[in-house]
């Protein structure tokens, strides 16, 4: 949907550096990008996370002008930020409850992408590429993790590195490589900090092409049909959504300073407050709420598979759930975007919603006793949706008639609701 | 913009009114933000800490002089002997260098007179107590003369070995390339014995 | 339609099966739930109160601090705004080029400072040697051992832990901490406790582990028993009643020496939080104010598309 430029520059530097370097040009075109004119609230998170990744980068590189990746002084400098860098405790508590917040964004964004089909053919670069951003992030938020040297960054970082030992072969080698040495020591912060610091402008630069590629094929949108006609379908992008995400954010910034001001700890676990010891393990290796569905999976399978190992069968299938995502555009067979006219797909995605939600659960509890064999029925579902369900019903289910354009489904809701008893009902569950 | 709240000739309306507003108040709580983050850079809690030192001179014989750090700086301590205060309180102020006291506890531009260079934030002169930073105003080297045997230069003060600046009994440079006498910090007497410098 | 029907019975299968095992899904607990106390500083607009933090400041001094240590709090914390021994202004007396504000020549600071004589390894001298000085206000408050093996050695093999963040470091935070010190009792008669051991039913452990052979069966409790909550710990009830003098005429009991040193430790945990909350409160209002105006802003702007 890349738009024909209707910049004109208008003063002489404009005309001369138009010529040399068309930046101008290219925000102007930017803010003018005809959207489509019926995105709902769900379509904010994109601007949102972009926030939050400004966010955790400003922050990030304060907090490295006082913290020391150093085993015996990492911890007592976060102390350090905490109780006598001016505003340290701020710069802090932003930048960890931040972590959460963009983890947040994050997966109503995914869900949003599930929801309304934003996979589908043209879109599965950007949603590749949205894949490629979500599994830095949370390589991104492992390591900087580990950075406060606490009982939890030192248990976190030894479980989730133990696991690459599950690999045939290699793996042994792999997980001393990762460690610089026999355990997760001074080698290994030193190069999670380098790392940690890193990745953020890795994703500000896929963040840039997730953007450049839905400018190429356009947003999708809750119809799910395409622009037809600009003039009708599509406003520009500023000011009609410079001004709705802007008011998304703000409300999203409300809640990110509850967290930050009132309850900075509420999302952490109580024992990173406790020096990383190596002799003694926590009772239980809880890690931060946003793998915690992953976490589940991994230890969802606690039987051997043919030659495989449980240990490696559990690595396969939590790296498996997150890279199953690649192959999503080709695994749902349904012509349909979204599934506001897709009845039936609809009801497996909201029970796929409460699997995320179970595993998320079961994550952070122990494993053992019925929780494994409800982990493993989720994990199952997880799985099965993707593998069996989306496949299927492309050819099973028969959609509802899909409206002829975005201006003909927005009248039709406007109507709807004219006449509806209960108005104000939110759009994805219309 | 394509709003139809811009007038004919391009001046904004009285409903553009709320956008300004909205971005007005926007940028407001923006240039709130970056106070914590510029503000961050000024020096901790932990090193103003350290910004004052208190130091005990009663283990500081006549005639001798110590050096302590302060605020990452040396700092100089002589306790002068009588001739030594009678030699420095004869020099004539033309036969200075500079003839300013550079002494933080004394405001304006007073002369370099020997009682100007050891008077107290208090206003109080204790010749028997020369108090300096000890850092060379010419480029910045540690001048010689505070421990015993060192070279103290012609002037029987403190010679910089870098360059060669001799300064004397009262800290005053007197020959060599360096500008100005050696500064003296702000510093009170807590008690007979114990000075803060700071 | 076919596709609908088998997916609403299969929703209705798995619905059902779940409802049926939630039931065996009821985690018990291993330790007693913390009382729920109501703290100056609870909500979002509380505060320290200043005389707690004093009398707790004194409870950390006279009881806790001959096994705990405080690294991370410094003498000048204690001066801070905000903090236990904060002056706005100088006692009479002083001249005016002090600045008591200034936690560095608080004269109250100094002197708490001060009684940790020969107690700050400094140093080397000229000689080469390292020395041992008063406390000065910039120091950290000296622990009680040098080191871990010391500690343990003096402890019966178990370390008093630091104290600095004990109040986040533990779940249940402050309540946690007030309901451990009030909360010792003499053991179930169930349970067999180690010389040196104490059973406190807040702390969290496994009592299954002392239980008396007689009562277990199979490594489960046998018919009509159940293991005790709680745990056992190393350290001795510290607090009883009148064991520490208050200046104020506060009560002189263990509840009462519970609250002020966990308010004292919380505040030693999080000495910023009174900023915190009113930036936050601050914060939330320019937030609420702003949404309303870009709503307002939002609505005029999409008036010709509705």
């Amino acid at each position: 949907m890349s738009h024909v430029s209707t910049y004109k520059p208008s003063t002489g530097i404009e005309k001369w550096l138009d010529k040399r370097l068309p930046i101008v040009r290219f925000g102007a075109d930017f803010m003018e990008f005809p959207t489509p004119k019926n995105l709902n609230y769900w379509w904010t998170f994109g601007a949102i996370l972009a926030v939050c990744l400004v966010i955790q980068i400003l922050t990030g590189v304060i907090l490295a002008m006082h913290y020391t990746p150093h085993t015996s002084m990492a911890f007592d400098s976060v102390e350090h930020i905490m109780r006598d860098v001016n505003y340290g405790w701020l710069l802090r508590y932003v930048h960890a409850n931040g972590a959460s917040m963009f983890f947040i964004a994050v997966y109503i964004h995914m869900f949003r992408g599930l929801y309304y089909g934003s996979y589908k053919e043209p879109r599965e670069v950007v949603w590749m590429l949205g894949v490629v951003i979500y599994l830095l992030m949370m390589a991104t938020a492992f390591m900087g993790y580990v950075l406060p040297w606490g009982q939890m960054s030192y248990w976190g970082a030894t479980v989730i590195t133990n696991l690459f030992s599950a690999i045939p072969v290699v793996g042994e080698s792999i997980r001393t490589l990762l460690w610089g040495g026999f355990s997760v020591d001074n080698p290994t912060l030193n190069r999670f900090f380098s790392l940690h610091y890193l990745l953020p402008f890795a994703i500000f630069g896929v963040v840039a092409l997730h953007i450049w590629a839905f400018h190429t094929s356009g947003n999708n949108n809750p119809a799910g049909v395409e622009i037809k006609d600009v003039k009708k379908d599509a406003v520009p992008f500023h000011p009609y959504y410079t001004v709705k995400d802007g008011f998304a954010i703000v409300v999203f910034l409300i809640l990110f300073a509850a967290f930050v001001f009132f309850n900075p700890n509420s999302l952490g676990h109580a024992d990173n407050y406790i020096e990383a010891n190596p002799l003694s393990t926590p009772a239980s290796i809880v890690p931060e709420w946003y793998y915690l569905p992953f976490y589940a999976i991994l230890r969802a399978i606690t039987f051997d598979i043919g030659p495989i190992s449980s240990k490696l069968g559990g690595v396969i299938a939590m790296f498996g759930s997150i890279l199953i995502l690649f192959v999503l555009p080709w695994l749902d067979t349904s012509k349909v975007r979204s599934m506001r006219y897709r009845p039936v797909a609809r009801m497996w995605f909201f029970l796929f919603v409460i699997a995320c939600l179970a595993l998320g659960w079961l994550g952070g509890k122990p494993a053992e006793g019925s929780y494994v064999m409800y982990a493993q029925i989720a994990t199952a579902y997880y799985f099965g949706f993707f593998l069996i369900i989306l496949p299927l019903l492309g050819i099973l289910e028969t959609p509802k008639p899909l409206p002829r354009s975005i201006s003909e489904s927005v009248l039709h809701k406007s109507a709807k609701v004219e006449t509806s008893a209960a108005p104000g009902a939110p759009a994805a569950a219309e | 913009m394509t709003t139809s709240d811009v007038s004919e000739d391009g001046e904004p309306t009285r409903r553009d009114f709320i956008h300004i507003f909205g971005a007005a108040t926007a940028a407001a709580g923006a240039g709130a933000v970056l106070w914590p983050l510029v503000h961050q850079m000024n020096p901790d809690a932990s090193v103003l800490a350290l910004s004052t030192k208190e130091v005990d001179l009663s283990s500081v014989p006549v005639g001798q002089a110590i050096k302590v750090m302060w605020q990452g700086k040396p700092v100089f301590i002589r306790h002068r002997t009588p001739a030594e205060i009678t030699e420095a309180e004869a020099t004539p102020l033309s036969a200075l260098k500079d003839d300013v006291a550079r002494n933080d506890n004394l405001s304006g531009q007073p002369e370099a007179t020997d009682d100007a260079r050891v008077t107290a934030s208090d206003g109080v002169a204790r010749p028997e107590w020369l108090i300096l930073v000890g850092v060379c105003t010419h480029l910045g080297c540690i001048p010689l003369g505070t421990s015993a045997g060192e070279n103290r230069g012609e002037y029987n003060g403190w010679f910089c070995p870098c360059h060669g600046s001799h300064y004397d009994l009262a800290g005053r440079i007197r020959k060599g390339p360096a500008p100005e006498n050696l500064p003296v910090p702000p510093y009170q007497f807590v008690s007979d014995t114990v000075v803060k410098i700071g | 339609m076919k596709a609908m029907n088998i997916t609403k019975t299969l929703i209705a299968v798995l619905a059902a099966g779940l409802a049926c095992n939630t039931a065996a899904l009821a985690a018990s607990g291993k330790s007693k739930h913390p009382h729920e106390q109501h703290w100056h500083f609870s909500g979002p607009f509380g505060t320290f109160d200043q005389n707690a933090l004093q009398r707790g400041y004194q409870v950390y001094e006279t009881v806790c601090s001959n096994c705990h240590s405080l690294d991370l709090v410094a003498f000048r914390n204690l001066g801070q705004k905000g903090g236990p021994f904060h002056l706005d202004a100088c006692p009479a007396g002083f001249p005016d080029t002090v600045d008591c504000s200034n936690p560095n020549d608080n004269p109250v600071v100094k002197a708490l400072a001060d009684k940790y004589k020969y107690q700050v390894t400094d140093g080397p001298d000229d000689s080469g040697d390292m020395f041992q000085r008063a406390a000065v206000p910039s120091d950290r408050i000296p622990g009680p051992y040098a080191n871990e093996q010391l500690a343990r050695l003096a402890n019966n093999n178990a370390l008093p832990p630091d104290l600095s963040l004990i109040t986040k470091a533990r779940h249940g935070g402050p309540d946690y901490i007030y309901s451990l010190l009030t909360g010792y009792e003499d053991a179930p008669s169930t349970v067999e406790i180690g010389v040196g051991q104490h059973y406190n039913p807040y702390f969290h452990g496994d009592m299954a582990q002392a239980m008396k052979p007689e009562y277990m069966h199979d490594g489960h409790p046998v018919e009509g028993v159940s293991v005790p909550l709680g745990g056992v710990l190393a350290m001795a009830p510290p607090l009883a009643d009148g064991i520490i003098e208050y200046g104020d005429g506060s009560p002189q009991t263990v509840e009462q020496y519970a609250k002020d040193v966990t308010e004292f430790l919380m505040w030693a945990a999080e000495p910023k939080m009174e900023s915190r909350k009113a930036l936050g409160v601050m914060s939330i209002i320019y937030l609420v104010i702003l949404a309303g105006i870009l709503y307002w802003s939002y609505r005029k702007i999409w008036a010709d598309q509705h």
